[in-house]
């Protein structure tokens, strides 16, 4: 049977074939906007990394005085200080820890035809490899023991290996950053985690940093950070050789923690922490510390643009649009087959028959608009791919986007279909073929 | 006017798809006012002053790779390198740049004794900045050589050394802090009195953290040091930015090869980036715009076609009883015009709410009542052509289907 209405279909969308265009032109046009900007959405929004985001922690601490400037929103700084970060790292207190900050610098080639160029880097722990699930390819990442005695090593991105070494692996060799030597410890897959959670000051849909750096190493070696600093208090020394002992916020710190129920005996580790802090007259504000997972840190920050949503917003509009500009195209198509639909009830068409041929029809226009939506969502992907934001070029289809994409085309324009084959079914037949 | 009674009827035998008609005008009424509002936010904030000679001035970034023992002199040698170069007007190593990006600030104090900030600015450094970036001293005077020090010794913590105690403020700040009469004001920064000694038109931060509060800007007499994301910053003659950035650039590494240049820039390039995701967004709304409106046109046509089609005999007779080919052009003009005054109605109001959700949700101010009859000409004039092609159509039907059935 319904094979029989699929060709009835067909045969009668082939008979008002500018109406039929119209209306597989509108359904694509609005499937189209809209899953543009939905897998836009779905990219901006996704955990960045699902198998660890529950178990990964940013801890903050309020280590300011009352005079700062930035106080604000009863929150404490987005960063902290090298002396509370090293102290937290150093007790262990989590499975794994890793103080880190960004960094900027020049590569100088090898080959001297190359010319210097500028890559973001990381200088952080041995832990940050492990807990993050950074995939290495050549070699290995560090050890706590060369975090300790400030090695001059490294590790780095796919990009940067092919850039340099053509992707060969390049372990042992040298790589020269900031003017200093850095034997390559390790490789990286290609590796981009998104949004850029484990730090948010640079773009939250920056791409991976190319260079990683001990975080010794780095002070040593006066690599440039990219990134926040926040100071307070007054007349102190605050250089950036002597950051360690400043009275600023500059490093992030990140810690594992496997088991649950040991998240509430960190938060008070950190409480214990800042009190004592307090009575010692380091810290002079209330205790105030906080121990937000990745997807409650991203959260916060509010990282998935407003325009993301407005621009959801707007796509959604514009398929309404197009879907009820589709119901009055297919009402006034069926309507107009009042005459054939009379003759086929008189015949002894059941009213359910009609209906379920007419809203056939209504599916084939939705298939149509599907895939016409599909060719738009990847051509508008492609536009958005062309724009200047970070996320940006992130936003690609996959399976899951494109199935939805098609399923929201039928299941639409059967909806939409529903109201219009209604309404011819309620023809009478006599009626209409009287007036033959 | 023509009989509008025949065409109300008419269209009352045929709700649904009127309503649905209706129904699609208006929400493409409120959708493209509301997205227009839009573009035109954008475009307002695109437009807005940096308060600089944008035309020539252009940047260059140098990063040490290195250690530069004595920078006081590098910078001094620098300076006068590119001071040196031919065409260029004047030249500064600054901390930032308006719509940079990377911006530093601090909070100011009108009373030393309250912990919290009157106001959060952002603080320009560099010798001869106001002349370097082209801003324009409004009232005042621009800093004394001698009222400078060097970023280096102020961050050094050393007590022997004497901070700059004399600030500039723009405009803007004089204004919300000092009534408009800035001039001789003091205020707190670092819990250090500063007299102001200078009012500047204003100009903008490098990074909007707040749009109301994009001027908060002063000026502090200090010699800026190469890192930290400094930049040196040359105002070429009118012509000549192209071949000024060229050579600072070279000069820059040819004055010390363990110096390389992070960026070279001209000013209309940091303008581009700093915009760039709102000229996007510009776009992408006045695109989804026009997609709105053709499909809404092509909708009219549709039902506009079909209801000629349906109505064949109905205006035959009326063609045979007298009607000119005008005539059947106007009833179905008039019909257009009806419905389309029905969606706008709908629209505006619908307008309002969509507006009204973004004001909640997205700080937006309110729509403007200018859109909305801006917003309903074009919608009826976007109707009037849609279906003046099936009306044409309707009124070559011949007198004689009169005669036939159906």
């Amino acid at each position: 049977m319904f094979g029989y209405y699929l060709e009835l279909a067909l045969r009668s969308l082939k008979r008002s074939k500018a109406l039929t265009a119209l209306m597989v032109l509108a359904v694509a046009m609005g499937i189209g906007a809209c899953m543009t900007t939905l897998t836009v959405l779905y990219v901006v929004s996704g955990d960045p990394i699902p198998a660890q985001s529950s178990r990964l922690f940013y801890p903050q601490l309020e280590p300011r005085d009352e005079d700062n400037g930035f106080y604000d929103r009863g929150e404490p700084p987005l960063q902290l200080s090298w002396r509370d970060a090293m102290a937290l790292a150093n007790a262990k207190r989590a499975d794994r820890q890793a103080v880190m900050t960004g960094g900027m610098g020049p590569v100088q080639p090898a080959n001297s035809a190359q010319d210097p160029f500028f890559v973001h880097a990381r200088y952080t722990m041995a832990d940050f490899f492990p807990m993050f699930d950074v995939p290495v390819k050549y070699g290995h990442a560090w050890s706590a023991a060369e975090d300790q005695s400030r090695e001059r090593i490294a590790v780095i991105s796919a990009t940067l290996n092919d850039k340099l070494f053509h992707g060969e692996d390049s372990t042992g060799r040298t790589v020269r950053y900031n003017g200093a030597d850095l034997r390559i410890v390790g490789v990286l897959d290609p590796w981009r985690p998104h949004p850029h959670f484990y730090d948010l000051n640079y773009d939250s849909y920056a791409e991976s940093e190319d260079i990683y750096i001990p975080l010794g190493t780095a002070r040593d070696i006066r690599g440039q950070r990219a990134g926040s600093r926040d100071c307070w208090g007054k007349g102190g020394k605050v250089e950036e050789d002597s950051l360690e002992t400043a009275n600023c916020t500059w490093v992030q710190l990140w810690v594992e923690i496997d088991d649950p129920v040991k998240v509430a005996g960190y938060k008070a580790f950190l409480t214990h922490y800042s009190d004592e802090q307090r009575a010692t007259g380091q810290f002079r504000l209330p205790t105030n510390v906080r121990l937000r997972n990745v997807n409650e840190w991203l959260d916060f920050n509010q990282v998935v643009p407003k325009d993301v949503h407005i621009q959801v917003w707007l796509a959604l509009g514009f398929f309404v649009v197009c879907l009820v500009n589709t119901v009055g195209l297919m009402l006034a198509k069926f309507m107009r087959r009042s005459a054939e639909v009379g003759v086929r009830r008189a015949l002894g068409a059941s009213r359910g028959a009609v209906f379920a041929q007419l809203v056939t029809e209504a599916g084939i226009v939705g298939v149509a608009g599907g895939l016409g939506g599909v060719v738009l969502a990847l051509f508008g992907l492609w536009m958005v791919r062309k724009q200047p934001d970070a996320y940006a070029s992130l936003a690609h289809l996959d399976l899951t986007m494109l199935a939805a994409t098609i399923a929201m085309a039928i299941v639409a324009t059967v909806v939409a279909g529903l109201l219009p084959a209604w309404r011819a079914c309620q023809v009478t037949p006599a009626l209409q073929l009287k007036t033959q | 006017m023509l009989d509008i009674r025949p065409i109300l009827s008419t269209l009352h035998r045929h709700k649904v798809t009127a309503v649905l008609l209706v129904l699609e005008i208006a929400l493409t009424c409120a959708i493209v006012c509301n997205a227009i509002f839009l573009v035109r936010q954008r475009l307002d904030w695109m437009d807005i002053s940096s308060g600089i000679d944008e035309a020539n001035v252009v940047a260059v970034r140098p990063v040490n790779v290195k250690p530069t023992p004595d920078m006081h002199g590098r910078v001094q040698e620098t300076l006068a390198a590119l001071r040196d170069i031919p065409g260029v007007e004047q030249a500064t190593l600054t901390n930032q740049l308006p719509l940079g990006g990377e911006s530093w600030n601090s909070g100011l104090k009108l009373d030393r004794d309250v912990a919290q900030p009157a106001m959060h600015v952002t603080n320009y450094y560099g010798d001869d900045l106001i002349k370097t970036l082209g801003a324009r001293i409004v009232e005042g005077r621009d800093f004394n050589p001698g009222e400078y020090a060097w970023l280096d010794d102020i961050t050094s913590g050393r007590p022997d050394v004497v901070k700059p105690h004399v600030a500039i403020v723009t405009q803007f700040v004089a204004d919300r802090l000092f009534h408009g009469k800035a001039l001789g004001k003091t205020f707190y920064y670092d819990d250090i009195p500063m007299r102001i000694v200078g009012v500047i038109s204003n100009l903008a931060r490098p990074y909007a953290f707040d749009r109301t509060t994009m001027y908060g800007t002063i000026l502090l007499p200090v010699h800026m040091t190469e890192g930290l994301g400094a930049y040196y910053v040359l105002r070429a003659k009118p012509g000549q930015s192209d071949a000024v950035l060229k050579a600072a650039a070279t000069r820059l590494g040819s004055l010390d090869p363990n110096r390389i240049v992070m960026t070279k820039t001209h000013f209309s390039e940091v303008r581009d980036t700093f915009f760039a995701s709102d000229r996007a967004m510009a776009r992408l709304l006045v695109g989804v715009c026009i997609a709105l409106l053709v499909i809404t046109a092509l909708g009219i046509v549709g039902l506009g076609s079909f209801w000629v089609a349906q109505r064949r005999r109905q205006i035959g007779v009326r063609r045979a009883l007298g009607a000119t080919r005008g005539d059947v052009v106007r009833y179905f003009q008039t019909e257009n015009f009806l419905l389309a005054t029905m969606g706008i109605a709908l629209g505006m109001v619908l307008a309002y709410a969509i507006n009204i959700v973004l004001m909640v949700n997205y700080e937006l101010p309110r729509l403007p009542v200018v859109y909305l009859p801006v917003g309903a000409v074009a919608l009826w004039l976007l109707g009037q052509v849609a279906v003046y092609a099936p009306a044409r159509r309707a009124s070559h039907v011949p007198p004689v289907e009169a005669t036939r059935g159906n």
